[in-house]
């Protein structure tokens, strides 16, 4: 393992990684990583409303690997077992901006709701969008977690581009989703 | 009744709900995981003032974040203040944006084609006690 972490600092620098986590995600752990990202992003970015994007493009990817994950690592009774959400979440710095990369394993059984939300959103004129999320908003509709649906929407309206996304089936009932959003700067 | 006087977290607001007064305000960061847990005592607080609430009402929200999971709570709070004027209170909504903000000025315009309360927007320099 030990020749393998230059390789993996490599690969980070390579990709223009300005923080990166892996692991389990409790509300104290995303407070911190969120405050961390306040802070590189005012050293990193003069534009405060490009940092107020990013910001919240990683607040609400976060939320979603907290509300929307399937604990998979380890069975009941493994002492590996956690009860907290895993997830990993990147943040790029590239020349055309910032790319908030987010992963997490979801329940199958809510993938193609999922894709079909994405699809939609992609399709969307940013007028459109702003419509979407205003009839979601007003329809008193409550999901579990409260955003009743409004999350990838207001992602795609922070970022103004299409949102990357892709699903690896990992077994009969969980599947790994990944996402990527780019904010220009 | 008894007021509401919460400190702000990194990430909850500042709540100010002041029953005497008719002044309510919300300052800083909505962020947490759980917004239904946080906004319900402050719905029912509202629920509750709009018994017999003050001749005038205002509610000052000045917020430099905010989640989705939060809004649909703040959309209750305004509903809330939508019954204290159908009961003939004059109820304002003043909505704050730091300058250089047009996502929060546009977040605040999308409440107002949606509620039925006069919102008067204000741009500041900056949300106070970041």
């Amino acid at each position: 393992m030990v020749d393998r972490i230059f390789d993996l600092y490599d690969e980070l620098e390579k990709q223009r990684i300005m923080l990166s986590f892996k692991g389990d995600l409790s509300p104290d752990l995303i407070s911190a990583l969120l405050s961390l990202v306040e802070r590189k992003m005012n050293a990193s970015e003069p534009d405060n409303r490009v940092r107020k994007r990013v910001f919240n493009v990683v607040m609400e990817c976060l939320q979603n690997l907290y509300h929307h994950n399937s604990r998979t690592i380890g069975e009941a009774g493994d002492s590996k077992r956690t009860d907290d959400p895993q997830g990993v979440v990147m943040i790029a710095h590239e020349d055309a901006g910032y790319s908030v990369l987010t992963g997490n394993y979801m329940a199958k059984a809510e993938v193609s709701e999922l894709k079909q939300h994405l699809d939609h959103v992609n399709g969307c004129e940013p007028q459109q969008l702003r419509e979407l999320y205003k009839n979601k908003l007003g329809d008193g509709k409550f999901t579990k977690s409260g955003g009743g649906g409004l999350g990838i929407i207001d992602i795609a309206r922070k970022s103004g581009q299409k949102l990357e996304y892709g699903f690896v089936p990992l077994d009969n009932d969980n599947t790994f989703f990944s996402l990527n959003v780019n904010v220009t700067s | 009744m008894t007021n509401i006087l919460l400190d702000g977290s990194p990430k909850t607001p500042t709540v100010h709900f002041d029953g005497a007064t008719g002044q309510l305000e919300l300052r800083g960061r909505s962020i947490p995981e759980n917004s239904i847990e946080f906004y319900k005592p402050l719905i029912d607080w509202v629920d509750h003032y709009a018994r017999s609430p003050k001749a005038n009402t205002r509610l000052r929200v000045q917020l430099e974040y905010f989640n989705t999971s939060s809004s649909k709570c703040i959309l209750d709070l305004f509903k809330k203040l939508e019954t204290v004027r159908s009961r003939g209170g004059d109820v304002i909504v003043e909505w704050h944006y730091e300058a250089d903000d047009e996502d929060m000025l546009e977040a605040g315009e999308d409440y107002q084609a949606i509620i039925n309360l006069p919102f008067k927007m204000i741009q500041i320099e900056e949300v106070d006690g970041k």
